[in-house]
């Protein structure tokens, strides 16, 4: 079987083994590359492209500071006219960070969500991925209408079976976008923007 | 022993999972379906196959006293390679698997099969040694996903048999893990013995 050890063999072995590897990860890594950032891309407007209407160009990914936290956006037009902001929206669920992507059209209604990344719970907060019910409410999920908090807690979001801090944390998610969307777009500047965390009652003409 | 002995004896007789109840971090935390629990099978059938292939092929010229950190190294290189590969080519499925693919680099099995088989023999008979616990790695838990899919989601490879509801959901979450996987592994033994 195995040589017999004395310390230039076992730095030989050692080095050589390491060496070979580091350049055979190193080739990986260059061929790779270009395809790990061709499906990150894809994600992202695929992600885009779910959550706004029909655009024609959607802008790199920007980001905009609101709530002491950046969030990345991507403002998508039809010409020069704006189709929607999306915007990117982090908080923390059940089981760990839960990232959105929602879009919100200018009249400042929700056109849709879509669920970047999470980490909760298979088969109870992981629906909030599939779920038709809590999926489709949120498309023209209008805030001047229904309340942005889960029926539980008096609001007007209907939430997933048995997982209700997932559910709240998806609510929050939107809420968060929504105020960042309003720090990015003032559709009146003699209005200003609205405060959206006091929700209802509130909307911009 | 012939080839096809050592791919059957790691399907059955020496059955990662149910019989030697090795990799268990892996097996209870992926299998919440069908076709995760096959997925992360293939992963480490992937790693397996190629580590044991190449410390057969390394293991002459290796010291004795670095044997562990160089086999580290090489099973390390291989299951970063997957993480490329599944991270360009399949990347939703990188993104559920998660953690557990860098985990395959601790994975006692694949370590076990260096030591215990792939420095002894040599490279031909190595490959088919990883085969063969790999598709036994790979067949147990796409067995124990699938029951657990079953009872916990009411689907079977994503297609789902009940409507709207929901399953049995403890099925779905870890205690159900342990039950499924004790129960499978008294019917699998007792399988062994009539035989």
């Amino acid at each position: 079987m195995a040589a017999k050890s004395n310390l230039t063999n076992m730095v030989l072995a050692l080095g050589v083994t390491c060496l070979l590897c580091s350049a055979i990860l190193g080739g990986a890594f260059v061929l790779t590359k270009e395809p790990i950032e061709a499906a990150a891309a894809q994600k992202t407007n695929r992600a885009i492209a779910q959550v706004l209407p029909a655009f024609e160009t959607a802008s790199e990914r920007q980001f905009v500071e609101a709530l002491g936290k950046d969030f990345p956006y991507y403002e998508a037009k039809n010409g020069e006219t704006l189709a929607g902001y999306a915007i990117e929206s982090t908080v923390v669920g059940f089981g760990g960070n839960l990232t959105l992507m929602v879009g919100i059209t200018p009249d400042r209604v929700v056109y849709n969500t879509s669920v970047l990344s999470h980490s909760e719970t298979p088969g109870l907060g992981a629906k909030c991925t599939s779920d038709p019910k809590f999926v489709s409410q949120w498309q023209g999920f209008d805030p001047s209408v229904k309340k942005l908090i889960v029926r539980k807690d008096g609001g007007d979001v209907d939430a997933i079976t048995a997982s209700t801090i997932t559910s709240r944390a998806y609510a929050l998610a939107v809420e968060n976008a929504l105020v960042a969307f309003d720090t990015l777009y003032a559709p009146d500047a003699t209005s200003g923007a609205t405060k959206p965390v006091e929700e209802g009652g509130q909307s911009n003409e | 022993m012939s080839k096809f002995k050592l791919i059957t004896d790691g399907l059955v007789k020496n059955n990662p999972t149910f019989v030697l109840l090795l990799g268990m971090c892996p097996t209870l935390a992926t299998t919440t379906s069908a076709i995760n629990g096959l997925s992360m099978g293939l992963a480490t059938l992937f790693v397996l196959v190629l580590s044991n292939m190449a410390i057969s092929a390394i293991a002459p010229a290796v010291p004795d006293k670095v044997h562990i950190p160089v086999y580290i190294v090489v099973i390390a290189t291989f299951v970063t390679l997957l993480q490329f590969l599944m991270q360009a080519y399949t990347p939703a499925m990188y993104e559920t698997l998660g953690l557990f693919i860098p985990l395959i680099v601790v994975n006692c099995i694949v370590l076990g099969r260096a030591e215990a088989f792939a420095n002894k023999h040599g490279v031909l008979e190595s490959a088919c040694d990883g085969l063969g616990v790999g598709l036994g790695f790979t067949c147990s838990l796409t067995v124990l996903g699938l029951v657990r899919e079953i009872l916990g989601s009411g689907s079977a490879f994503g297609y789902n048999f009940i409507g709207g509801h929901d399953g049995m959901l403890a099925f779905v979450m870890a205690p159900g893990a342990f039950l499924c996987l004790g129960y499978l592994m008294v019917l699998f033994n007792k399988y062994l013995k009539k035989n």
